[in-house]
């Protein structure tokens, strides 16, 4: 009977997993990406029945209750958030997934229908310890997102011997558990992992942020897959290493399109040094347009590209901006819209901004498909962007050297939307803007965007 | 008996990262941020090891260290696997919306 219930666990885990690996393969694409989040669902339900069904001395009460209270609060704040938040949502979220981890070690080591064996004991501290850096680093990835904390890397003394003595004590505790079984060890060890998680995330600047967020992403999952190892759970590792590797693919495509080491993104600092380079070209001459001017040119147009930034997020004009393509769509003329890799604050984010202002989803190219097209295009529309379009890229010794960029300065005519003249996230200035074909347009995007529509 | 526990589910670690490697570089980079959110949900499957450990005890009864931490760790996981949906779904939503205005202007 016994070894009957095991099998039919174990087989519902199994289920369990191969629906998760189904879901993250839809996404895929936008066609079958629906059914794979609702197959995810379905693998997750299987799951927590399976775990109510075969576990032993349950509080039901008690599990109701936070299951209850969690799904309300999660399906709220699913519903309430604006896309523009969604960096912060998922930092966030990458928080809540380490502080559970660490929290089930914790009532793991306490818990005194259990013991551990050897094995067990270095597999909670493994966990505890992914579980509690995760946590602490990303509520400072959040608060750096959300403008709580200053988005500056912030650089003290001695930093990397700091994290080095960190590293030793916790190792110095986690070895006092493994031999003693001490549970104070333990949480002593947990407590310096936070402090760590903190240390590592402070130095890191806010144009990383993509790099960090996906990082994190990548942490959460090795964190519920090292819960899994203390469990021996198959379903927990197997969704643990996927989401792992998710992240880990994904920090890689964020640090190649900024062209960062991640090394170099760990170490922190960006931009600090490279503040300096703007005071050589202050009073350089540029030409500046009306919103008149640019529907003129754009109406005129055969082909136009629009370049969108994180700028074009924070004024919230991509509303606006559909309705300018329409106008424009609807003349003749043919747009689309270039995304770099990093337009925006996380992995894909513009086109979700995008997606929510009803472009088209064929509308929108990635840089490695339009890049060729940029020498043929009348007019390329800058907004909110900067170091995604910055030619310094091609430039040996800049600091942003090698990074991919849309080559908008291959075009015939450029228009740049700016606020001011004020450098990007990299603090480069931006020859783009100098450029005998470029017309700078300053003011707020959705402003600009709304005066040109109304124009054309 | 536990070595080779342990061994085997390194195995199936190490087989999951490859299958995970392999599924996700097909994710179309339009996709990336709900792909976050749903691995983000998906992670949200540690509710698993917090159900189990928020459990009774004879010598202590309801509450006790490890079943109040099992339950906070329950309702966090909790906000994880419906918020992840939840949010997944609401911009999946987006993508689809579009779709069908397409399809309609092409009509």
């Amino acid at each position: 009977m016994i070894a009957a219930n095991a099998n039919f666990t174990s087989a519902a885990y199994l289920i369990s997993a191969v629906l998760f690996i189904f879901s993250l393969k839809g996404l895929a694409s936008p066609t079958s990406a629906r059914l794979g989040n609702t197959l995810g669902m379905a693998g997750m339900a299987l799951a927590i029945i399976t775990t109510l069904l075969v576990g032993h001395y349950l509080i039901y009460s008690l599990i109701g209750i936070a299951i209850a209270l969690g799904a309300a609060v999660g399906i709220f704040a699913a519903k309430r958030v604006q896309m523009t938040k969604m960096p912060e949502l998922v930092a966030l979220m990458h928080s809540f997934v380490g502080l559970s981890a660490t929290l089930i070690a914790i009532a793991s080591v306490y818990n005194t229908a259990e013991i551990h064996t050897a094995v067990q004991r270095i597999e909670l501290f493994v966990g505890a310890f992914i579980g509690a850096i995760t946590f602490s680093a990303s509520i400072i990835a959040f608060g750096k997102l959300s403008g709580k904390f200053s988005a500056q890397p912030i650089h003290f003394n001695n930093q990397h011997l700091l994290n080095l003595m960190l590293a030793l004590l916790i190792l110095g505790f986690g070895i006092f558990y493994y031999s003693q079984s001490s549970q104070l060890a333990f949480l002593v060890m947990c407590g310096l992992a936070l402090v760590l998680g903190i240390t590592l995330i402070l130095p890191i600047g806010g144009a990383d942020m993509p790099v960090v967020v996906s990082m994190l992403n990548s942490y959460s999952g090795w964190a519920a897959a090292g819960i899994g190892f203390t469990m021996n759970n198959s379903v927990l590792i197997i969704a643990g290493a996927c989401v792992g590797s998710s992240g880990a693919i994904l920090s890689y495509i964020m640090c190649k399109a900024m062209s960062r080491s991640i090394i170099a993104v760990m170490l922190g600092g960006f931009g600090s040094e490279a503040a300096a380079d703007t005071s050589d070209a202050v009073q350089k001459p540029v030409k500046s347009g009306s919103a008149e001017d640019v529907a003129f040119l754009m109406s005129n147009a055969d082909t136009v590209i629009i370049v969108p930034g994180y700028g074009l997020a924070v004024s919230r004009a991509q509303h606006a901006l559909q309705e300018l393509t329409s106008k424009l769509i609807s003349k003749g003329v043919h747009v689309k819209y270039a995304i770099h890799p990093v337009a925006g604050r996380m992995p894909g984010h513009m086109n979700v901004l995008l997606a929510e202002a009803d472009v088209p989803y064929e509308q929108v190219v990635e840089m490695e498909d339009i890049n060729n097209e940029f020498g043929q295009t009348d007019v390329v529309f800058v907004i909110g962007a900067n170091d995604v379009v910055n030619p310094a890229a091609k430039k040996p010794g800049t600091p942003i050297y090698g990074m991919p960029i849309l080559e908008a300065h291959k075009a015939k005519t450029i228009i740049v939307n700016k606020r001011s003249m004020a450098s990007g996230y990299a603090g480069l200035d931006n020859e783009l803007f100098y450029l005998e074909k470029t017309m700078m347009v300053f003011g707020d995007a959705k402003k600009i965007v709304e005066d040109i529509a109304k124009a054309i | 008996m536990n070595e080779l526990l342990t061994m085997q589910n390194i195995t199936i670690f190490v087989l999951a990262i490859f299958v995970g490697y392999h599924i996700v570089w097909n994710v179309t980079p339009a996709l990336h941020t709900p792909l976050m959110s749903v691995t983000n949900a998906i992670s949200g499957i540690v509710i698993v090891g917090a159900i189990l450990q928020t459990v009774s005890t004879i010598n202590t009864g309801i509450f006790n260290i490890t079943s109040i931490l099992g339950a906070i760790a329950v309702f966090l996981t909790s906000i994880n696997i419906f918020g992840g949906f939840m949010v997944t779904r609401r911009m999946l939503e987006m993508f689809k919306k579009k779709e069908n205005k397409l399809m309609e202007s092409k009509k």
